[in-house]
């Protein structure tokens, strides 16, 4: 049998082809797929002789985090340091953004808006809930922001830094349209850049801005697309920010060139670092805090973005996937309490040209399990209270996992995890998180440790 | 006896920018005449005003006067930095100068009058708000607009109306250049009555059917012919 290349293998020539037959790029949701660094890669130094642990489930470990403490008059105060990302109405339906709100104020979270503005549901079942500001201002209005816990300016995104994004016309029904002031139905391109700033000078006097609109109440938070970290950290921080966002390059998106997904910015893993030596450089580490997301899948994850130095981490794709993402089945309420069915959908998958776990096809607006769409039929199979249930599951396994770990290392609070209590299993991950090597005291690039 | 509305003084070479602005936010009495003194090209000054009152700024001022602004009548007597009116719902904002870049950028109601010439992106992203502006603006204004009118007196910039959406904008000058997507139509009777109404709150003497009409030939649009009604 002949041989198949490694440049030119299957995927790259399925590649070549469509774009020669269609003659346009392939747009997609989710994030980058491609093999890449993660916090798999390291592991923890947990208790035993030279470390006292805490015991599990009997001594306490604090998980309070507290966000935005450097200027507003009212910090935001969650109890877990795992927050909730922005995620457009638009691309998810507003029973889904119900479904976060309110799992996120059973477990003393915050969700966060998204293009598109905020919706009524979303501001009623979140207890704390960040107002972004994009570039593309879809609904954004001033008594919505008066109503946020947080303001997010958005200047970039993990999965798409330095580019815009784009709803695709098959999403846009009535309301999304409205609230968007778009006609209906046509694709809805989102700047890439905001309309009234350019760069941090700018910045600082936007950040001013909002805060002089709303009093100085709120903390701003500025989100930024992992790629020149140190940086934009630095700029970010400069222009007077309260909280960094960091979105790594596995953070998803609802609908984006896959170019852009899979081969601009860096991961989340050498992202962490490069902000927290930026905030440390400028002597403001633990002044401005830091909130990660991109690939936050577990509790192991967060413990280690928070040993690495970051506040909080938010989850997006996560959020998802608990709601259903990537499954089979939907479940449909069977009538007596709590009681659910199951409703297979692999054909529907199918009919988008996928399977179960391998689809990213949010930006059809077909989401087989009504997850990520605005059709009236489908919107209906995702059920809220079952939906919110299995998050505030999730949410709360996630931080019994963190907590887990942080007493292993003998800490009382989360948040003192620290990069000491960190090794990596390869020299890539060693050299990107700048923790020493298993086994070895060598962390490349530098001398010794 | 008709009751003649209180002014109310704010000096900002005396007061912070923070009282002022939290003050009419909170403690405006419907009404009110509200003169500002010494703007000095402070940024932020009147922002987010959600009152029926009368603001009258005694100088130049930063960016983003008057921002957000609902209700309120204000004026600024002088030159503005960028971003004026950004995102204004309602009321109406006057600049008796220039205006820098990105003049009410995504307005969403109520109406930008600036006297003088407008930078680039003026009305970039506007969502619902009308602009007047008596002198020229620079390029790409109009861009991405969605909705609301944009009428410019003098000459308008390069790639004007670039990646327009339903925003129509109304130039009386030369306009150096469309941008993508932008195309110039005929005047219909609806566009006159549109300029007459624009023009006279604004305050100019122009005769409207020497604009010209600049709207998006939505070649950009998804095109779906099941709502093709939605596109006016
Ligand atoms: S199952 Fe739904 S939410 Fe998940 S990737 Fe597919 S379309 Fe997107």
């Amino acid at each position: 049998m002949s041989e198949e290349s490694y440049s030119y293998n299957r995927h790259v020539i399925d590649y070549i082809q469509q774009a020669a037959e269609r003659g346009v790029y392939d747009i997609r949701g989710m994030g980058a797929k491609r093999r890449l660094p993660t916090f798999d890669e390291l592991v923890f130094l947990t208790a035993s002789l030279s470390r006292y642990p805490l015991e599990g489930y009997r001594e306490r470990c604090v998980t309070k985090t507290i966000l935005g403490t450097r200027k507003a008059k009212r910090p935001v105060e969650l109890a877990t340091p795992i927050t909730i990302a922005g995620m457009s109405f638009g691309a998810l339906s507003a029973r889904v953004k119900e479904a976060i709100g309110r799992a996120a104020t059973a477990v003393g979270t915050s969700t966060t808006t998204g293009d598109g503005g905020m919706t009524p549901e979303e501001r009623q079942s979140s207890k704390t809930l960040v107002y972004q500001c994009l570039p593309s201002r879809y609904g954004f209005n001033p008594d919505d922001l008066r109503k946020a816990d947080a303001i997010e300016i958005v200047a970039g995104q993990g999965a798409k830094p330095g580019g815009g994004g784009m709803l695709l016309g098959q999403k846009i029904n009535a309301r999304v349209a409205a609230m968007r002031t778009l006609p209906e139905g046509i694709d809805q391109r989102s700047a890439c850049r905001h309309p009234d700033w350019t760069g941090p000078d700018d910045l600082t006097i936007k950040i001013e801005e909002l805060r002089e609109l709303t009093d100085w109440e709120v903390p701003i938070y500025v989100k930024i697309g992992a790629s020149r970290v140190l940086h934009d950290v630095k700029l970010a921080v400069a222009s007077g920010a309260d909280v960094v966002v960091l979105d790594g390059m596995q953070g998803g998106t609802a609908a984006t060139q896959q170019v852009f997904i899979e081969h601009a910015g860096i991961p989340t893993l050498p992202a962490v670092r490069q902000a927290v030596q930026a905030l440390e450089e400028l002597g403001v580490y633990g002044q401005v805090q830091l909130v990660v997301s991109g690939g936050i899948r577990t509790g192991a994850d967060v413990a280690k973005a928070l040993a690495l130095g970051a506040d909080a981490v938010s989850i997006g794709q996560a959020v998802l996937i608990a709601l259903g993402c990537n499954s089979r089945h939907y479940v449909r309420s069977a009538g007596g309490d709590h009681a659910w069915e199951s409703v297979d959908v692999t054909d529907e998958y199918r009919h988008l040209g996928t399977e179960p776990g391998f689809c990213h096809h949010c930006h059809t607006g077909r989401c087989p399990v009504g997850v990520t769409t605005q059709d009236e039929e489908l919107e209906q199979r995702l059920n809220v209270e079952w939906g919110a249930r299995r998050l505030q599951n999730y949410l709360n396994v996630m931080t019994m996992e963190l907590s887990t770990l942080a007493r292993a290392c003998g800490k009382s609070n989360v948040h003192h995890l620290e990069r000491e209590d960190l090794v990596a299993l390869t020299v890539e991950a060693a050299a990107m998180a700048q923790v020493p090597l298993a086994g070895t005291d060598w962390i490349p690039g530098k001398k010794s440790y | 006896m008709a009751s003649v509305a209180p002014t109310v003084e704010f000096d900002l070479d005396q007061i912070s920018l923070r009282e002022l602005n939290q003050f009419l936010h909170h403690d405006l009495g419907s009404g009110d005449h509200v003169e500002i003194t010494h703007p000095n090209g402070r940024h932020s000054i009147a922002v987010g005003i959600d009152a029926d009152v009368d603001v009258q700024i005694r100088g130049h001022a930063g960016y983003y006067v008057a921002a957000m602004n609902k209700r309120a009548h204000v004026t600024v007597h002088g030159n503005v930095g960028w971003g004026v009116a950004e995102n204004i719902m309602s009321g109406v904002v006057r600049v008796k100068g220039n205006a820098s870049a990105s003049a009410a950028s995504s307005g969403r109601g109520g109406l930008v009058i600036i006297e003088g010439d407008a930078a680039s992106r003026c009305g970039i992203s506007m969502k619902g708000c009308d602009i007047v502006v008596g002198g020229n603006v620079g390029h790409v204004s109009g861009f991405m607009g969605q909705l609301g009118r944009l009428v410019v007196c003098g000459d308008a910039g390069a790639g004007l109306g670039d990646s327009l959406y339903e925003a129509v904008i109304y130039v009386r000058g030369q306009i150096a250049s469309l941008g993508a997507d932008a195309r110039e139509e005929p005047l219909s009777k609806s566009d006159i009555s549109a300029l007459v109404e624009l023009l006279d709150q604004a305050g100019f003497a122009h005769e409207p059917s020497e604009f010209k009409r600049i709207a998006s030939s939505r070649t950009l649009y998804h095109w779906n012919a099941a709502h093709l009604g939605s596109y006016g």
